[in-house]
């Protein structure tokens, strides 16, 4: 498998770009307008804001179970670089092996059946059949027996899904980070947060405790049961198209925070909303964490008016604190000028859609 | 939606296993396959008992494996409020059910380099379904599993025939007993108990291991309790703006179902603690009965599982 993807899948729907080097992401016309935007009215604070992962609008990143867009071929190629420089940020823990089953088992059936012309399986008894179109990849293997895949079934599946994973084991009423498949994160380490328990790896979030926030969201998510899976949004600010924004490789996009200019500003900073999915796994009874990230350049964002004004709005109010943490203060006050060229000042409407 | 998705299946199978316990297979209606499941999970069964809707929590003992159907057993229980009564007196095959996903509170620990488990009669069901998955997947166990004589004693030859000496029996009338201290002294390092029977049996496995210095986290237990039955007593409903009354063989959880309020619930056994209700004010005595809220939780009586606790005195209102 690798990275030796077939060219000639680029020609009709996926892009053909890059989130390293000459930096030649950027979303199509369609692609703005199915933008996650992560803001329902004018200004932001944590909550554990999540709701039901059902089927959503119609050409809405919400529509599939695993949402596969214009840039999944491309994502694909980069998660296959990052794994090849750093091969562990991907790490399952040897209990994890069942729970790697389950994941794989859950994208495999939804993308069957919600992109039949991208993806097939056919199964007879524990003999299943995988077409990844898209990837060019055909696989006969055995359910359940590691030794039929190229890789354990955790990274198997992880490299041809967008989106970083994790899998969270259940015990002693809570839920400890034991598989990971993180190539595209916010400024965080697998290999850091690998085996820490749920309390452990928010620890660095400021705020949120203290309103406690995690105490719920733990609760809650002790609960969660297969076949009622959850979602919220996360977000935060990214200079450059960058997927991998991992503290391994600080010490290369670093320093692009100060790369800025009012000229650039528009092309280069990037809204990085995070859709996250949580699924109770039958077999291993662990949970399934997917964070997939979307990027925005600031110039795409504000061809929308009603997002115009509220990404202004939101950037200029929101808490110091957030804005350190999400890695953005420094360039705060640019970002807000810019922004508000765009903002005329009149209301917005409730929720993210982008109508007005 | 309270307590989370359903699964519309048909009774395919009644099997009458000894005198008290009858086994039932459920299939789905439209012949699709049932979701996987991990062993030691229970499913909530919905019943319509001449107009009074029960629904109670089983153990799966089917292969987790197999999702082709889930099979539970019930042992009738004569003196109880009439859910084992109806699914022995009532259920047939080919009769429509409704079941919720399965939910696991009683899961395997994968890391533990063996389980040990002890079974009290009916409590063995759990167990059936984990060392499924464990012998499919090479997991080291051993079974200590004890029933009143061996006429009672379900699933013994099956389980005998399959996992030969990994498997031990005990009849109370041929005077036998787990000689636990002998056998948890033998343990490797890394080795997990589970426990699941009558509470004598739960509070005797944790105590001596706990004495023998076993880590608490290596204990693993699970006992549903049935709501029991109480004096009739009323509650005043805060949100709906209600006053309901509670009958001597209905749960609170129940009463408030009844009278159309959407109250959270999962395990409807006093073990999940999804159903955990705030209570406004009360003059009177909660009589808890759940093992969710702590020891001071229950004396401060600020909160109330209606799933299994009464009340008693002058009057309730809950935060519902």
């Amino acid at each position: 498998m690798g990275i030796a993807f077939k060219p000639d899948e680029f020609k009709d729907y996926f892009r053909d770009e890059t989130f390293r080097d000459d930096f030649t992401y950027r979303n199509s016309p369609e692609g703005i307008k199915r933008f996650p935007f992560p803001f329902d009215r004018d200004d932001y604070m944590y909550s554990v804001n999540m709701e039901p992962h059902v089927p959503g609008r119609k050409g809405s990143v919400f529509e599939h179970t695993f949402d596969v867009d214009e840039h999944y071929v491309a994502e694909m190629i980069d998660r296959a670089k990052v794994l090849a420089d750093d091969p562990l940020r991907c790490q399952s823990l040897p209990h994890m092996t069942l729970a790697g089953w389950d994941l794989l088992e859950l994208i495999m059936e939804s993308k069957a059946k919600e992109y039949p012309q991208w993806f097939s399986l056919t199964k007879t008894g524990n003999k299943w059949h995988w077409i990844n179109r898209p990837l060019g990849i055909d696989q006969h293997f055995t359910f359940l027996d590691d030794s039929t895949l190229p890789y354990g079934p955790f990274e198997y599946i992880t490299r041809q899904t967008q989106g970083d994973f994790t899998l969270q084991d259940e015990r002693d009423n809570d839920l400890w980070m034991d598989a990971g498949m993180i190539t595209s994160q916010a400024d965080w380490s697998l290999d850091f947060d690998i085996g820490m328990s749920f309390m452990e790896w928010h620890a660095p979030v400021p705020l949120a405790h203290e309103k406690g926030i995690f105490d719920r969201a733990l609760k809650f998510l002790l609960k969660l049961q297969h076949g009622a899976p959850v979602r919220r949004f996360n977000w935060t600010m990214t200079v450059n198209p960058l997927l991998d924004t991992s503290p391994e490789n600080y010490h290369k996009w670093g320093a692009m925070k100060t790369s800025l200019t009012p000229e650039n500003l528009g092309n280069k900073m990037h809204l990085r909303v995070e859709l996250q999915g949580l699924f109770r796994l039958p077999r291993s009874n662990a949970v399934a964490f997917s964070i997939r990230c979307y990027l925005g350049k600031f110039e795409e964002l504000v061809t929308i008016p009603k997002w115009a004004r509220r990404l202004h709005r939101v950037v200029r109010d929101v808490h110091p604190d957030l804005a350190a943490y999400k890695g953005f203060l420094r360039n705060r006050d640019a970002m807000t000028a810019w922004l508000a060229q765009y903002d005329d000042g009149k209301p917005t409407s409730p929720g993210w859609w982008p109508e007005d | 939606m309270s307590g989370g998705a359903k699964l519309l299946v048909r009774v395919a199978e009644v099997v009458v296993v000894n005198e008290l316990i009858k086994r039932f297979r459920f299939v789905s209606r439209d012949g699709s396959a049932l979701p996987a499941f991990s062993g030691g999970a229970h499913t909530v069964i919905e019943m319509d008992d001449n107009g009074t809707r029960r629904l109670n929590p089983y153990s799966l003992m089917s292969s987790p494996q197999d999702t082709s159907g889930y099979e539970i057993s019930v042992r009738r229980d004569d003196a109880g409020r009439g859910g084992s009564l109806f699914l022995h007196n009532h259920v047939k095959a080919g009769m429509e059910m409704v079941l919720s996903y399965p939910v696991n509170l009683f899961a395997l620990d994968n890391r533990a380099k063996k389980h040990v488990m002890i079974a009290g009669g009916i409590g063995i069901t759990p167990f059936i379904a984990q060392m499924a998955q464990l012998h499919h997947f090479g997991g080291k166990f051993e079974l200590h599993y004890s029933a009143r004589s061996k006429a009672l004693g379900a699933y013994m030859d099956h389980l005998h025939e399959r996992y030969d000496s990994k498997v031990n029996f005990y009849f109370d009338d041929e005077k036998q007993t787990i000689d636990l201290n002998r056998i948890l002294s033998m343990q490797p390092l890394g080795t997990h108990l589970y426990v699941c029977g009558p509470k004598g049996m739960i509070n005797w496995v944790l105590a001596t291991a706990g004495k023998m210095g076993w880590p608490e986290k290596a204990l693993h237990h699970e006992e549903f309790l049935a709501p029991g039955t109480g004096m009739p007593f009323e509650v005043q409903l805060a949100v709906s703006k209600k006053t309901i009354t509670v009958g001597t063989a209905q749960s609170l959880l129940e009463a408030m179902e009844a009278a159309g309020v959407d109250a959270p619930y999962l395990c409807r056994g006093g073990a999940c603690g999804q159903c955990e209700t705030n209570v406004i004010s009360c003059d009177g005595n909660i009589l808890h009965r759940d093992h969710w809220l702590s020891p001071d939780e229950h004396a401060a009586g600020l909160k109330i599982m209606p799933c299994v606790s009464r009340f008693e005195g002058k009057s309730i209102t809950i935060d519902r």
